[in-house]
């Protein structure tokens, strides 16, 4: 029964929300730390191709980040509605 | 000599900001604190959404605004009315405007059904919301953005019309680096050459507008701080855009590729792959809407929640700790702004990239065995 009050007693939307943007991030990080990775590895590689390369890694970060706001966008509609 | 005046300057700089703390807090001691409570929600949220007033600042408690029309159209009756928005924008509590014969006024930003839109509000006390196409700040800023593209692109092109052969300005030169960074960069490589010619002055446009918009929606200063791109309505306009150029002229193959593709018939025969191409179809200028707002306003918001933090802080520890506070938030606000202005041309150019290469995907002409 205790459990059950302190389950009802408050809304956990809000606070849910701010852990899952949390998590979501923690996945955009670990994604775009491997893009930089190889991407300096494969510049270093081959420096003359440094240019192509670097543009590839903006947009596949830019891709990822996408993905991640996707989330982000989800928990602010749950806590706002 | 230079050496001495850099130093001085950096000195003097370090001395107020050493300093700066102590004066603020004498006045805190002065005045007793009048309390309302800074609402950090309706700060946040009104300068990064829109509004039908452009609110510059405030003189002695009387806001300087300018002041918007209003256009609506009432949905029973169907009369246009037109005002300034003055008359809406400082009405307080439940007062309402009469023009004509409808009374309006604007819903709170915290609660309500139509939280900061225009309401009509009925004889009987319903709400209803009516046909609204007024001139809000976004879409002053959106005019502004086109205003400004017109006046920088159009007379490179009318110099090169009347001049052809003749030695290219600066400005020239400036129009034409521009455009062939992104014409080279980002169209070429992903257009089929025949199909530039077609598809490149939306890219070019999308590009500069977008672009032009995140830089402009980041100058505090009167005209410029429309948060323009960072709102669903326009970034869904753009996605609606890319949307059409794609599949109105994509090519008989990209359609067939879509409705009946070269896969084994179980999976095309009760419509699972087609269907599942056209969602794709669907998806992706989703992907593309859905990440130029959230980056720009998730941009936006930082920067104002950190500006807030000075007055919620002041707020709750007097004056004092508010002068302490604006030190370390006025750092993190040119930080953030400065990040702001990478994220301006990276949204710019991921979202024209990403246009180029449905386009060029829809213009794809297999290779014959």
């Amino acid at each position: 029964m205790l459990l059950s009050t302190i389950l009802e007693a408050v809304s956990y939307v809000p606070g849910l929300a701010a852990i899952a943007a949390a998590v979501a991030v923690i996945g955009a990080a670990i994604g775009i730390g491997r893009i930089g990775q190889s991407a300096m590895e494969a510049m270093a590689r081959q420096p003359e191709a440094a240019g192509r390369i670097q543009s590839g890694m903006i947009i596949a970060g830019a891709l990822v980040e996408g993905a991640t706001l996707f989330a982000i966008v989800v928990c602010v509609l749950a806590v706002l509605g | 000599m230079r050496n001495v005046l850099k130093h001085s300057v950096l000195f003097l700089l370090f001395m107020w900001m050493a300093f700066a703390p102590i004066q603020s807090m004498a006045q805190d001691n002065e005045q007793e604190p009048k309390k309302e409570k800074f609402d950090a929600k309706s700060f946040i949220f009104g300068h990064t959404g829109d509004s039908y007033c452009y609110h510059i600042t405030e003189i002695k408690g009387d806001p300087v605004c300018v002041w918007l029309p209003v256009i609506v159209k009432c949905k029973d009756g169907g009369s246009w009315h037109c005002f300034s928005s003055k008359h809406v924008c400082e009405l307080k509590g439940d007062e309402t405007f009469e023009h004509n014969g409808a009374h309006f006024r604007i819903e709170p930003i915290n609660a309500g059904k139509y939280p900061g839109k225009l309401v009509e509000v009925k004889a009987e006390g319903s709400l209803s919301r009516p046909f609204d196409i007024s001139f809000t700040k976004n879409a002053f800023g959106i005019f502004l953005v086109c205003v400004f593209l017109l006046a920088f692109f159009l007379p490179a092109a009318k110099m090169y019309k009347k001049n052809p052969m003749g030695q290219p300005t600066k400005y020239q030169g400036l129009v034409e680096w521009l455009t062939y960074t992104v014409l080279d960069g980002i169209i070429r490589p992903n257009v089929p050459d025949k199909q530039v010619k077609r598809f490149a002055p939306y890219l070019l446009t999308v590009f500069f507008f977008i672009f032009f918009a995140n830089l402009f929606g980041l100058i505090p200063i009167f005209p410029f701080s429309a948060n323009v791109t960072g709102n669903l309505s326009v970034t869904v306009v753009l996605a609606l855009l890319t949307y059409f150029f794609v599949n109105v002229f994509g090519n008989k193959h990209y359609w067939k590729d879509i409705l009946w593709p070269d896969v084994p018939i179980f999976l095309k025969a009760f419509p699972l792959m087609p269907i599942i191409e056209l969602i794709s179809t669907i998806t992706k200028p989703f992907a593309l809407m859905v990440r130029l707002f959230a980056n720009i306003l998730a941009g936006h918001i930082v920067i104002m929640v950190l500006m807030a933090l000075i007055f919620i802080i002041g707020g709750m520890y007097g004056a004092g700790m508010g002068g302490v506070m604006s030190i370390v938030s006025i750092f993190m606000t040119i930080f953030m702004t400065a990040l702001e202005l990478l994220v301006a041309y990276i949204q710019a150019y991921v979202f024209t990239i990403l246009s180029s290469l449905f386009i060029g995907m829809a213009q794809h002409e297999p290779e014959h065995e």
